[in-house]
């Protein structure tokens, strides 16, 4: 892979309701600001990514609504529907053929959906959807399989939202701060069993923006550029009893290729930080086991041996994650954006010292189905 | 700079009105399993996929993830990308990309729709802006009912002009196995049929089809070893002009998007006088106008010359630039798919498979898409290495 480097970043705020703003609204604020983070122009970007989805937005041709605001206007242009690590991966190909500077750009208004109904519109329309399963109650049957087969105990998950939501208070952008112990995730309102109220992400609205450019362009960033290691996806089955809801196996195969192309050997020890895409608190060990941070049914331990806290040897989500703030398809963009800010030294009161490889990951469908993992560094 | 790519299979559906007997990613199962046949390849080597529809016309979210078993995604790497009408030339562009920058080598694009599940006017009306476009945008027939007009009223075009083109396609259509609507149609037919949206009369408007297209992309030093005749990318060019349907609709300026898109993709590919060095065009006309109009601002005839250019059958099969030789979009519109089936079409005809559709000895081939808020994309492919 040639070179190429993520030289502007831009997010919202992110909050329960963005009540004074529009999709474009959002997306012209964080077009503008990863503009100004990389001190360029918009004439100098040659082309634009858009990241949406017409369910959450309930809009069809949901891109449409933001080709003004990101700036797409006369240039090639195109929109990526799943997270926001998808449509930059899109971003970065663009780059290595032979475009100078692409602009990404995601949005989300959890507010003006009802994620019961569109998630529900994963599943299939024949055999699963009529039971009213969606993300929360799959999440929960995932979490159950995960859990028992390696006799995982809610407090152990409890945890993780105890550790992302006290990180979140380092992050300004992030949407729900909280000083929370175990006692008090154990006794919120149950959702989806053993899902508790504060084992699930918030409803969110934000944008977030970033820029990725090639080799020449970044040379002349005033920012320090940050490098493209590795970037891998890959998808799984579809039907959730087709698949072993505990082993994240598509997820392991894209880590394996990104490491690959990254040159990384010993993931725990080789990569400083690590954002990862955690809507529900059991997800976040289950995905240090398929990134191979620790041996399959080992995530949990690595928060309670301290490994993955702030301080510890690889802090995961100090933004405070998608616990702390989930705008679907915004929020695994969000994990590339803490993993810039990270790698740039640019993280303020969440930053992990000396960070100079750093984990990003993001995903799509019913219970992780289908991954994209970016290694990013500040070493060409 | 970009690795050079080549479409080396394709593969699509028989289409219809309704295709009960399938989900959609039976249909889709179906499509690919023909490109990778045409390709004489095996899902085994499928390195990533891209594929694309409109969400609201199946209600699927996530169809990247829904499809695997009808796509062969199990373990690969699978993206969904999706911009309405030009959805299909968005994947090949997207698949496109996926080869070109080296990081795969043989990439699957896959668009697909099933329109016999939707209430189609319903929900492409959704794309307008809820506040300000949604209580006047009544979707896409009386959208480009006001194009018309305003062409007839410029330049004196009339109803029977334009139904010369949905003649012309129709009657290519009986040459294409694979095409919905097998049935000629003459302009006095079309002219008798029941009138939608004036100057929109039944005969002039694409049909609402169930189908799937896939194409098989690879890189240079990988396509020659596929096939011997693989047909390269030479152009892809993307314009998507409006945000408003407010905004686009100067009819006097022509279509803007597809102007800035041809003269984008013509420059990339050295192209200098389309009508000459283009051998064949399959265009993504939803409807007769565009096949006089759009023409003009593709740049194959003078502002106000499409009637003369099509009149005088330039563009019929035999013509100078014959357009649309599997029967376009006029006779068959899975929406999410067709863009993809112009490229796909257009790569039939480089690699010489058109079989009773063949233009002979083409050389290079202009596809396009069309949709969103009168956006533009352009493939032009070539059987010459670029």
């Amino acid at each position: 892979m040639d070179n190429a480097a993520i030289v502007g970043v831009a997010q919202t705020r992110y909050e329960r309701r963005k009540k004074d703003q529009i999709f474009a609204d959002m997306v012209f604020d964080v077009t503008r600001a990863a503009l100004d983070d990389a001190s360029l122009s918009i004439e100098d970007i040659d082309n634009v990514v858009t990241v949406s989805n017409d369910f959450f937005d309930g809009r069809t041709i949901s891109g449409m609504a933001v080709g003004d605001a990101s700036g797409g206007q006369d240039k090639n242009i195109s929109t990526v529907s799943g997270d926001g690590t998808f449509g930059a991966f899109y971003g970065l190909m663009r780059v290595l053929s032979g475009y100078k500077a692409t602009l990404v750009v995601a949005h989300c208004k959890g507010s003006e959906s009802n994620s019961h109904i569109t998630t529900n519109g994963m599943f299939d329309p024949i055999f699963h959807r009529h039971l009213g399963i969606e993300a929360i109650s799959s999440a929960a049957l995932q979490a159950n399989v995960y859990m028992s087969k390696y006799n995982i105990r809610e407090e152990d998950i409890a945890l993780v939202s105890v550790k992302n939501h006290g990180n979140a208070k380092n992050n300004p952008y992030a949407q729900l701060p909280m000083d929370i112990t175990v006692a008090d995730v154990m006794k919120s309102r149950k959702i989806a069993d053993p899902l508790k109220l504060l084992d699930c992400c918030p409803v969110s609205d934000g944008a977030a923006a970033m820029i990725i450019v090639n080799e020449k362009m970044a040379g002349k960033s005033k920012k320090k550029p940050v490098w493209i290691k590795g970037v891998a996806h890959c998808c799984e089955e579809y039907f959730l009893g087709d698949r072993d809801l505990a082993s994240p196996i598509a997820l392991k195969s894209a880590a394996q290729r990104a490491y690959a192309m990254a040159g990384i050997k010993n993931p725990i020890k080789d990569i400083d930080v690590a954002e990862v895409l955690e809507p529900f608190s059991y997800m976040e060990p289950l995905w240090l086991e398929g990134l191979d941070f620790c041996k399959s049914g080992k995530g949990s331990e690595l928060l309670k041996d301290g490994v993955t806290v702030m301080g510890g040897k690889l802090p995961v989500n100090p933004s405070g994650g998608a616990l702390s703030a989930n705008p679907i398809l915004v929020a695994g963009m969000a994990r590339i954006i803490e993993a810039t800010l990270q790698v740039r030294g640019e993280a303020g009161a969440r930053q992990v010292k000396g960070a100079n490889t750093a984990l990003a990951h993001g995903f799509n469908g019913p219970c992780g189905q289908s991954h994209c993992v970016w290694i990013v560094s500040s070493n060409k | 700079m970009g690795k050079r790519v080549a479409i080396v299979g394709t593969g699509q559906t028989y289409h219809k009105s309704h295709r009960p007997d399938v989900t959609s990613k039976e249909m889709i199962h179906e499509a690919v399993t023909r490109a990778l046949a045409d390709a004489e390849m095996t899902i085994k080597d499928i390195d990533a996929i891209v594929i694309g529809n409109m969400d609201h016309f199946e209600s699927i979210n996530y169809v990247d993830t829904y499809s695997v078993e009808g796509s062969g995604g199990f373990m690969k790497p699978i993206m969904k990308v999706s911009t309405g009408g030009t959805t299909g030339a968005t994947v090949a562009i997207a698949a496109y990309y996926h080869v070109a920058s080296g990081l795969f080598d043989r990439v699957l694009a896959i668009g697909f729709e099933k329109n016999s599940e939707s209430d189609t006017t319903g929900a492409i009306i959704t794309c307008s802006d809820p506040i300000w476009d949604r209580f006047s945008y009544s979707g896409a027939i009386p959208s480009l009912a006001t194009e018309a007009t305003a062409y007839m009223e410029k330049y004196g075009a009339t109803q029977e002009d334009a139904a010369l083109v949905a003649e012309r396609d129709r009657g290519n259509a009986m040459n294409n196995p694979y095409a919905h609507l097998r049935r000629p149609l003459s302009v006095a037919e079309i002219m008798q049929s029941a009138m939608l949206a004036y100057p929109i009369k039944l005969g002039d408007i694409c049909p609402r089809s169930d189908g799937a297209c896939a194409i098989v992309l690879a890189a240079d030093g990988v396509a020659q070893k596929i096939t011997k005749k693989p047909a390269w990318f030479k152009a892809a060019a993307v314009r998507h002009t409006y945000t408003w349907f407010g905004d686009s609709t100067d009819y006097n300026k022509g279509l803007v998007s597809m102007q800035r898109a041809s003269q984008d993709a013509y420059a990339q590919a050295g192209i200098k006088n389309p009508v000459d060095e283009i051998d064949v065009a399959e265009l993504y006309m939803p409807y007769t106008w565009a096949g006089l109009k759009w023409i003009e601002d593709l740049g194959l005839c003078g502002p106000g010359e499409g009637v003369r250019f099509v009149g005088d059958r330039n563009t019929h099969m035999g013509g100078k630039l014959p357009i649309n030789p599997s029967g376009g979009v006029i006779s068959t519109n899975c929406i999410g798919a067709t863009a993809l089936l112009r490229v796909a079409e257009a790569a039939i005809q480089i690699m010489g498979k058109g079989e009773q559709r063949q233009v002979p000895d083409a050389k290079n081939a202009l596809a396009t898409g069309f949709g969103g808020c009168f956006w533009t994309d352009v493939v032009i492919l070539s059987s010459e290495r670029p």
